[in-house]
C-alpha cells in the first residue's frame, strides 16, 4: 500500500513539476498570451462539457454508448438555424435546437432501444447505423453548405478584460450558459424526484423496476434530455464556430475523449474532463500548433493507464 | 426473398440482350475510351461532383466526338488519399483499359498518379484539377500532363497588390500541408522581394475549429492579415476573428473566399468586403468565351451551382486541352500514342478563362486573376477582378536558377519576418 503511494507520487511529480515549469515560463515570458489561452481553454471547455454531459448522462444510466450523439449535435444545429433565420430570433433557436434534438432521441428511445436493453454490441452497431444514415439525410436536405448563425449584437463583439485587453463576449456566454446548465443538472438529479428515480436506476436498475418505477418512462425521459443537451449544444457551438458536415463525428470524437478521460457516466467527471481536454487543445494550438492533437491523446493514454475507469470515474460492476 | 428460377433466366437474358446491344454499338463506330478520376467520397465529395461536370462539359460542347472517334467517359472516384487515387487509376488502366486517363483532383493524389504514370508510359495522363507545385517541377513524368495552372501560380501578384494598398507588415495564418505551402510562396515571392514583411506565419492543423488562441496571437500593430484557409476553416476564423474585435483589411488564398465560403447561410459579415485574393479563375470575369462557359454550364446542369465551380473549371479545361489534342491528330493512338503526346505537349489553345500553353515539364502556362470581394446591387457578394496577370509560370516569373535557389514552398520558405 505504502510503495503504490510512493509510485503514485513519483508519477504525480513527473507530470506536474514539468507542467509547473511551464506555467511560470509562459506567464513571464507572454503573459498576455498566456491568459488568453487559458481563457480560450475554459470557454471550449464549456462547449465540450454542454455536448459531453448528455453523452454521459445517457451511458451512466442505460450503459447505452450512443454514438448517434453527434448525429443530435448536428441535427439540432440545423433545425436551430432554420427557424433562427425564419424568426430572427437566437434565443428561439436555442430554443428549438434543445427541443428538437430531444423529441429525436424520445423517438429513438422507444421505437428502437428500448428492444435492445442490455445488448451492448447490437446498441453500438445500431447507434453507428443511425449516425450514418442521419449524416447522410442531413447532407442530402442541408447541403454541403457552411451554416452561421446571426446572435443579437450585444453578445457578438468584445468586452474589456484584465491582461488581454479585450475578449470576445460571446466566449464568456458560452462559459456562463455551461455552468448554468451544469447547476441545473446538479439541482435536477439530486434535489427532484425524476432525478432521484435516475440516480437508482444508475445504480441498480431492477431494484428500481421492482419498486414500481416505470423505468421505461425514466429511460425516455433520460434519453430526450441528454439528446436535447446535444441539440442545445449545436447551437450554442455553431454560434461560436459554424455547422457544417463533419461536425457530427468531430463532437462525437469530443464526447468520447472527455468523458474517457472524466470517467464514464458521471457529469462531475464531464467537467473535469472537459476542462483538461479544452486546456490541452488551446494549449497545443497557441504553443505547439503542430504538434498540439498530441497533447489530447496523451492525456488519453495516461489517464486510462492510471485510472481505467476515468478520474472520476466508479469501478462499475 | 430468393430469386426464382425464371427470374434468374430473365436476367440472363436481358443481360446477354444488353451486351449484344453495347458490342453492336461499339462496332458500328470506333471510340476512344478516357477514365475521369474525382472524389464522390471524402471531404472533397461536393466539389468532385463538379469535377465530373466539368468533364461532361467539354465532351458535350466537343459534341460527344474527338478525333473523328465517339468519346465514351468511365467515371471513378477516390477520396483524396493517394493511394485510393492511385487504386481508382490502376483499376481503369489495368482493367478497364482506357485509353487516356484524366484526374485526379487533390494535390498529394496528383503525385501520386504522376509517379504511377511512369509505369505505364505507352498512354497518356492528364491532370483532373490537382495543384501541387511537385508534381510536375520535382522529377516530371513525360506522359503526364497538367494544362492548369498550381497553387503558387495562383497567387503570383497578390503581393504587389497587397503592397500598393499599404500592407507593408502581415500576419500569416495558413493550413499545414502542401497546397497552403504552395499558396504562400506564391503570395511572399514577390512581396517579400519587394520589401514587405510577413512577421508571423501561424501554421494550424487541417481541420482545425476553434481559432481563438491563433487569433489571440496576432500583434496589434499588422497592417492586414493573410488568411489561407479552406471552407469551413475560414468561415470559422473569420467569425472568430469578428468576436474577438479584429478588423484589419484581409488577403485570401485563392479557396479563402471562394462561392462557398462568401454564400454561406447566415448575414453576411461587411468585414469580407475589400478582401484581395486571387485564383486562375474568378466569377467576375468579363470576357465572351467566360460569359459563354457559364451560360453552356447553366444549360447543362440547371440544378447544380448558379456558377462553376473552381473544380469545374480545372476539369473542363484538361478535358477540354485533352479533346482538342484528339482532334489534331485526328484520333490516331498508334505507336504508344506517339503523336498525340507530341501534340498536347506542344498545344496552345485559348480556355474560358485565357490562353494556355506547357513548360517543358508539361505544366500550364497561364492566366491569373487578381480579384476583391465586392458587394452586388442585389445584396450578394462576389469576386470582382481588378487585374489580369499573363502567362504565370511555374517559376513565379522569376528565372529558373533564382526558383531553384528559393526552392518549393514550406513553412519556412520563403521568410521575410
Amino acid at each position: 500500500m505504502n510503495r503504490m503511494r510512493l509510485s503514485n507520487w513519483f508519477w504525480l511529480a513527473v507530470i506536474a513539476i514539468p507542467l509547473a515549469v511551464f506555467v511560470v515560463w509562459a506567464s513571464v515570458t507572454n503573459p498576455r498570451q498566456f491568459v488568453s489561452t487559458l481563457l480560450n481553454g475554459v470557454t471550449l471547455a464549456a462547449l465540450y462539457f454542454l455536448v459531453a454531459s448528455g453523452f454521459t448522462l445517457v451511458f451512466g444510466l442505460m450503459r447505452n454508448v450512443n454514438l448517434a450523439h453527434g448525429s443530435l449535435y448536428l441535427f439540432g444545429a440545423y433545425m436551430g438555424w432554420v427557424v433562427g433565420d425564419a424568426t430572427d430570433d437566437w434565443f428561439l433557436a436555442v430554443a428549438v435546437g434543445f427541443a428538437s434534438a430531444a423529441l429525436v432521441g424520445f423517438l429513438l428511445q422507444v421505437s428502437i432501444f428500448r428492444f435492445m436493453q442490455g445488448q451492448e454490441l447490437r446498441q453500438t452497431m445500431v447507434t453507428i447505423g443511425l449516425s450514418i444514415v442521419l449524416a447522410d439525410l442531413m447532407l442530402w436536405w442541408f447541403g454541403g453548405e457552411i451554416y452561421s448563425f446571426d446572435p443579437p449584437r450585444a453578445i457578438f463583439k468584445s468586452i474589456p478584460m484584465i491582461v488581454v485587453g479585450k475578449y470576445p463576449t460571446y466566449r464568456i456566454v458560452v462559459l456562463a450558459i455551461a455552468i448554468v446548465i451544469g447547476l441545473v443538472l446538479w439541482w435536477f438529479l439530486n434535489r427532484t424526484k425524476v432525478g432521484m428515480m435516475i440516480r437508482a436506476g444508475v445504480d441498480d436498475r431492477q431494484m428500481l423496476a421492482a419498486s414500481g418505477v416505470n423505468v421505461q418512462r425514466v429511460f425516455a425521459i433520460t434519453f430526450a434530455i441528454g439528446a436535447g443537451l446535444a441539440g442545445l449544444a449545436g447551437v450554442i457551438g455553431g454560434t461560436a464556430l459554424s455547422v457544417s458536415p463533419g461536425e457530427d463525428t468531430r463532437y462525437l470524437m469530443a464526447s468520447l475523449v472527455v468523458v474517457i478521460v472524466g470517467g464514464m457516466g458521471s457529469i462531475p467527471g464531464a467537467a473535469v474532463g472537459a476542462l483538461l481536454i479544452g486546456l490541452a487543445e488551446q494549449f497545443g494550438l497557441a504553443y505547439a500548433p503542430t504538434y498540439g492533437v498530441v497533447f489530447t491523446f496523451l492525456i488519453m493514454v495516461l489517464v486510462l493507464a492510471f485510472r481505467p475507469t476515468g478520474i472520476l470515474g466508479r469501478r462499475s460492476a | 426473398m430468393r430469386p426464382t428460377r425464371a427470374g434468374l433466366l430473365g436476367s440472363a437474358l436481358t443481360a446477354a440482350l444488353f451486351a449484344a446491344a453495347f458490342a453492336g454499338s461499339a462496332s458500328a463506330q470506333e471510340t476512344v475510351k478516357i477514365g475521369a478520376l474525382t472524389n464522390l467520397e471524402g471531404p472533397f465529395a461536393v466539389p468532385g461532383q463538379d469535377g465530373h461536370r466539368g468533364v461532361d462539359l467539354a465532351v458535350k460542347l466537343h459534341n460527344g466526338m474527338a478525333g473523328g472517334k465517339k468519346v465514351e467517359i468511365l467515371k471513378y472516384s477516390s477520396d483524396a488519399t493517394p493511394d485510393k487515387a492511385v487504386a481508382a487509376t490502376r483499376k481503369a488502366v489495368e482493367q478497364d483499359k482506357v485509353d487516356i486517363m484524366i484526374g485526379p483532383l487533390s494535390g498529394d493524389e496528383g503525385i501520386a498518379v504522376k509517379n504511377y504514370s511512369k509505369t505505364h508510359p505507352e498512354m497518356v495522363f492528364v491532370n483532373g484539377s490537382s495543384g501541387a507545385q511537385a508534381t510536375t517541377l520535382q522529377d516530371p513524368s513525360p506522359n503526364f500532363y497538367r494544362f492548369n495552372t498550381e497553387g503558387a501560380q495562383w497567387m503570383v501578384g497578390v503581393g504587389d497588390v497587397a503592397l500598393d494598398k499599404g500592407y507593408k507588415k502581415v500576419w500569416l495564418v495558413a493550413e499545414d500541408y502542401g497546397f497552403p505551402y504552395s499558396q504562400v510562396q506564391g503570395f511572399m515571392a514577390s512581396y517579400c522581394a519587394k520589401g514587405g514583411h510577413v512577421v508571423k506565419k501561424a501554421w494550424v492543423p487541417l481541420g482545425t475549429k476553434d481559432y481563438s488562441s491563433v487569433i489571440s496571437g496576432i500583434p496589434s500593430d499588422v497592417d492586414a492579415l493573410v488568411v489561407v484557409l479552406g471552407g469551413s476553416d475560414a468561415v470559422n476564423f473569420l467569425n472568430q476573428a469578428e468576436q474577438a474585435g479584429i478588423d484589419k483589411p484581409l488577403v485570401g488564398g485563392s479557396i479563402t473566399v471562394d462561392q462557398t465560403v462568401l454564400n454561406y447561410k447566415g448575414k453576411k459579415r461587411e468585414s469580407l468586403l475589400g478582401t484581395v485574393s486571387a485564383g486562375p479563375m474568378a466569377d467576375g470575369i468579363d470576357t465572351p468565351a467566360w460569359k459563354k462557359f457559364v451560360a453552356d454550364y447553366k444549360a447543362a446542369f440547371p440544378n447544380a451551382y448558379p456558377t462553376p465551380s473552381l473544380f469545374a473549371y480545372l476539369y473542363y479545361i484538361n478535358t477540354q486541352a485533352t479533346l482538342l489534342g484528339l482532334d489534331a491528330v485526328k484520333g490516331d493512338l498508334s505507336n504508344k500514342q506517339a503523336k498525340l503526346k507530341d501534340a498536347l505537349a506542344n498545344l496552345e489553345f485559348d480556355g474560358p478563362a485565357g490562353h494556355i500553353k506547357l513548360d517543358e515539364n508539361r505544366n500550364a502556362i497561364g492566366d491569373t486573376y487578381i480579384t476583391e470581394v465586392v458587394k452586388a446591387p442585389d445584396g450578394s457578394f462576389y469576386n470582382k477582378v481588378t487585374k489580369v496577370v499573363h502567362d504565370v509560370s511555374q517559376t513565379l516569373g522569376l528565372p529558373k536558377a533564382d526558383f531553384a535557389k528559393m526552392g518549393l514552398g514550406s513553412r519556412d520558405v520563403p521568410n521575410c519576418p
